[in-house]
């Protein structure tokens, strides 16, 4: 993009900023690297998913506005993650007297590959990354913003992620035999369905370990966040990192 | 006992869970290949679900259609506003019948009305026909699935079972010959029985006609050999026209199991001479849900399973840890409405991963309504965030450390720094996870020192 390009706000999810600081650096710089003019503004807070999906929606309206309040006068909104741009799009209330600004920023919040793919029209990322890479798909991402096809829908097969990986030097991708089977987090779920929570991320690890995976990547750390503390407690040596830090990574 | 209990104790049978998971699996993965063959295969669950809306839109019209075509063509037509009165009419034509002994394929609406101990309880016997029913009736369990209803059941087991009330031998466990161990018993049963029970799969409004989809042709072999019919028939069961057969039958079979088409797809008009049909239309909190906005489309629900078969969280879990009529993800969106407070563990038995909205033959929007409905459990508990403590101690929740975590994320909602978010005792959330490493210092404070 050019300098007088559109002022991209980085919309970095709470749990990101509190514990994977390196995604977030990441998302910035390879954001940089493709030519955007990207601030990060500083009064974010949380998104309210949490409270949302544990039932809560009706309390999140200050949250929300908070929000919309921060992000508003920005051209673009980024995150890396899919769970929390689709909580943003779908499942936020709507904000008395903010309605113009809240439907404006529902077209204009993006998941970061989808940013990159249909905003930025980036039709190839070059660089190298010799290694096996497993991808896990979060289900927000896939089915949710639709960031992939759906195993389950007849549709010709695509994956934005895939998109900008696949031509990286040296990178494997790794077909696994659930393409995109949820891994189990679910937020509160994986602490109220804790037995059920477990099985579905080991499930999901050994998909990715027996076709050989040597890094498991993803768009949301959430899940990935879980699938870590799994495979740890387990000591399995599979690797993880965000999407955003294998192409930070990749064309530096 | 709540969702999380039982799906608990389901996996600590580990190797059983596992091969739940993956015949299940298998089957969705059977469901996938068809579906794949069929190129207009998105255009017809359009299809069928823009014919559904049109149905629950005018469901008196197509209700009293149906009512008038169906007299025409010699069926008696019985209404019937709950279980209840389902029941009880049923019992009256057996009665009238001087009838003791009944057989009964497959039907979910009378596994919701409770039938079977109603009419035992009036010394009838009562015979599921059905294989994978026939079974769970001897073990006096219900269905764990709507489709296979003992899919949770192996070989081994079934080999026990019948050695022990068929007499099969001991340890064959082959199932060419136990199914005709029970091919052998059912026959009696369909011979000495006056009456046949039935469920409906589609009623057609323009003909009063019905179809009853089977693969073991067990809905006939009762039918035919009995006096009287009597089909049971949940009220959104209506279809407009015969044509849109030609969407429903497409969709069905190739949903539930991966088949082209059920074995045995049945058209009941009216009755031979000398013989009676009877047809009980049933309410029982249908028009309730009709009435809920949000909810109403789960009505369009055609009954094929693809939504258990999918769902990570039922596969893994099994049927019974739902304790609904019906299980899995359809469950979970239709029990709520018939009681809040009983099912009220069931929309939080989801990730809300959506695998169930797209396998959906009539795109009923279920992960949706899963979230929609935590709104309603939440807001009839009388819930906030503050005393979610509360409602964890209630049910809603199996353990208070949820509050610990959504608490702390909530908090950081409220733009209060989740600081203490590491050094919270997460017992649960940490009991077979690690918890990911605090980073020295936050994106926050990176960014104010290298960009600020």
């Amino acid at each position: 993009m050019k300098p007088e390009s559109p002022h991209i706000a980085l919309f970095i999810p709470c749990y990101v900023d509190q514990f994977y600081p390196e995604v977030g650096v990441s998302t910035l710089e390879l954001l940089e690297k493709l030519g955007c003019k990207v601030s990060y503004p500083q009064g974010q807070t949380c998104c309210g998913q949490p409270m949302a999906n544990a039932g809560f929606e009706r309390n999140t309206v200050g949250t929300t506005r908070h929000f919309i309040e921060t992000f508003k006068d920005y051209d673009y909104v980024v995150a890396p993650s899919g769970s929390c741009v689709l909580h943003v799009k779908e499942h936020t209330p709507s904000i008395p007297g903010l309605e113009k600004e809240q439907a404006e920023l529902h077209h204009k919040v993006y998941e970061l590959t989808e940013f990159i793919t249909d905003v930025l029209k980036v039709e190839r990322i070059d660089g190298s990354y010799p290694h096996r890479v497993g991808y896990h798909a979060s289900c927000h991402g896939q089915r949710g913003l639709r960031l992939a096809s759906s195993s389950e829908l007849n549709e010709e097969p695509f994956s934005k992620a895939k998109k900008l990986l696949e031509n990286l030097a040296g990178l494997e991708w790794v077909q696994l035999s659930r393409t995109d089977e949820c891994c189990g987090f679910g937020g509160t779920f994986a602490v109220t369905e804790e037995a059920l929570s477990i099985q579905m991320g080991k499930d999901r690890l050994e998909d990715h370990m027996v076709h050989g995976a040597e890094i498991l990547t993803g768009g949301d750390m959430s899940c990935i966040m879980h699938l870590q503390g799994i495979a740890s407690r387990n000591k399995q040596t599979l690797q993880f990192k965000h999407i955003a830090e294998i192409l930070n990574e990749a064309i530096s | 006992m709540s969702h999380p209990v039982q799906a608990a104790e389901f996996l600590q049978d580990a190797a059983k869970a596992k091969w739940h998971d993956e015949t299940l699996w298998f089957v969705r993965d059977k469901r996938d290949k068809i579906s794949h063959t069929i190129p207009e295969w998105e255009q017809l669950r359009e299809l069928a679900s823009k014919i559904k809306d049109n149905v629950l839109g005018n469901l008196d019209i197509y209700l009293e259609d149906f009512e008038r075509n169906a007299t025409k063509n010699g069926i008696k037509v019985h209404w019937a506003k709950d279980a209840e009165e389902h029941n009880a009419i049923v019992l009256s034509i057996l009665q009238e019948k001087n009838c003791k002994a009944i057989v009964k394929s497959k039907s979910i609406l009378t596994e919701e009305c409770h039938l079977n101990p109603y009419l035992e309880k009036s010394g009838i016997e009562v015979v599921d026909t059905d294989l994978g029913e026939r079974i769970v009736q001897f073990l006096n369990q219900p269905p764990s699935h709507i489709v296979l209803p003992a899919i949770h059941l192996k070989k081994g087991e079934i080999s026990d079972l019948f050695h022990e009330k068929l007499h099969t031998e001991k340890g064959n466990d082959d199932p060419t010959y136990l199914t005709q161990a029970a091919r052998v018993h059912l026959r009696e049963k369909f011979l000495g029985a006056k009456v046949a029970i039935t469920g409906v799969n589609f009623g057609i409004a323009e003909t009063g006609e019905f179809v009853v989809c089977t693969n073991e042709g067990n809905a006939d072999m009762g039918v035919h050999l009995a006096d009287v019919h009597i089909a049971c028939m949940g009220i959104e069961k209506i279809i407009p026209k015969r044509q849109h057969l030609s969407v429903f039958l497409r969709l069905l079979a190739r949903s539930a199991t991966g088949q082209s088409i059920t074995n045995y797809t049945s058209h009941f008009r009216s009755p031979a001479a000398g013989r009676e049909m009877h047809i009980i239309l049933v309410d029982n909190g249908r028009t309730a849900q009709l009435g809920r906005e949000t909810f109403r489309n789960s009505l369009k629900c055609i009954r094929c399973g693809a939504c258990m078969n999918t769902c990570p969280i039922y596969r893994r879990s099994g049927g019974f840890s739902y304790e609904s009529t019906v299980p899995g993800p359809i469950g979970s969106i239709l029990s709520p409405g018939l009681d809040l407070k009983k099912y009220s563990t069931l929309p939080f038995a989801s990730t809300l991963c959506g695998s169930c909205s797209d396998v959906c033959p009539v795109k009923i929007n279920i992960h949706e309504q899963l979230y929609a409905w935590r709104q309603e459990i939440t807001k009839a508990q009388g819930t906030s965030p503050k005393s979610l403590s509360m409602s964890l101690g209630n049910g809603i929740f199996k353990s208070p450390l949820a509050y610990k975590i959504s608490g702390t994320l909530m908090r950081a909602a409220l733009k209060t720094l989740p600081d203490s978010l590491i050094y919270n005792p997460l017992n649960t959330y940490g009991k077979s996870r690690d918890l990911p490493e605090l980073p020295k210092e936050s994106f926050k404070d990176w960014y104010k020192k290298n960009r600020g």
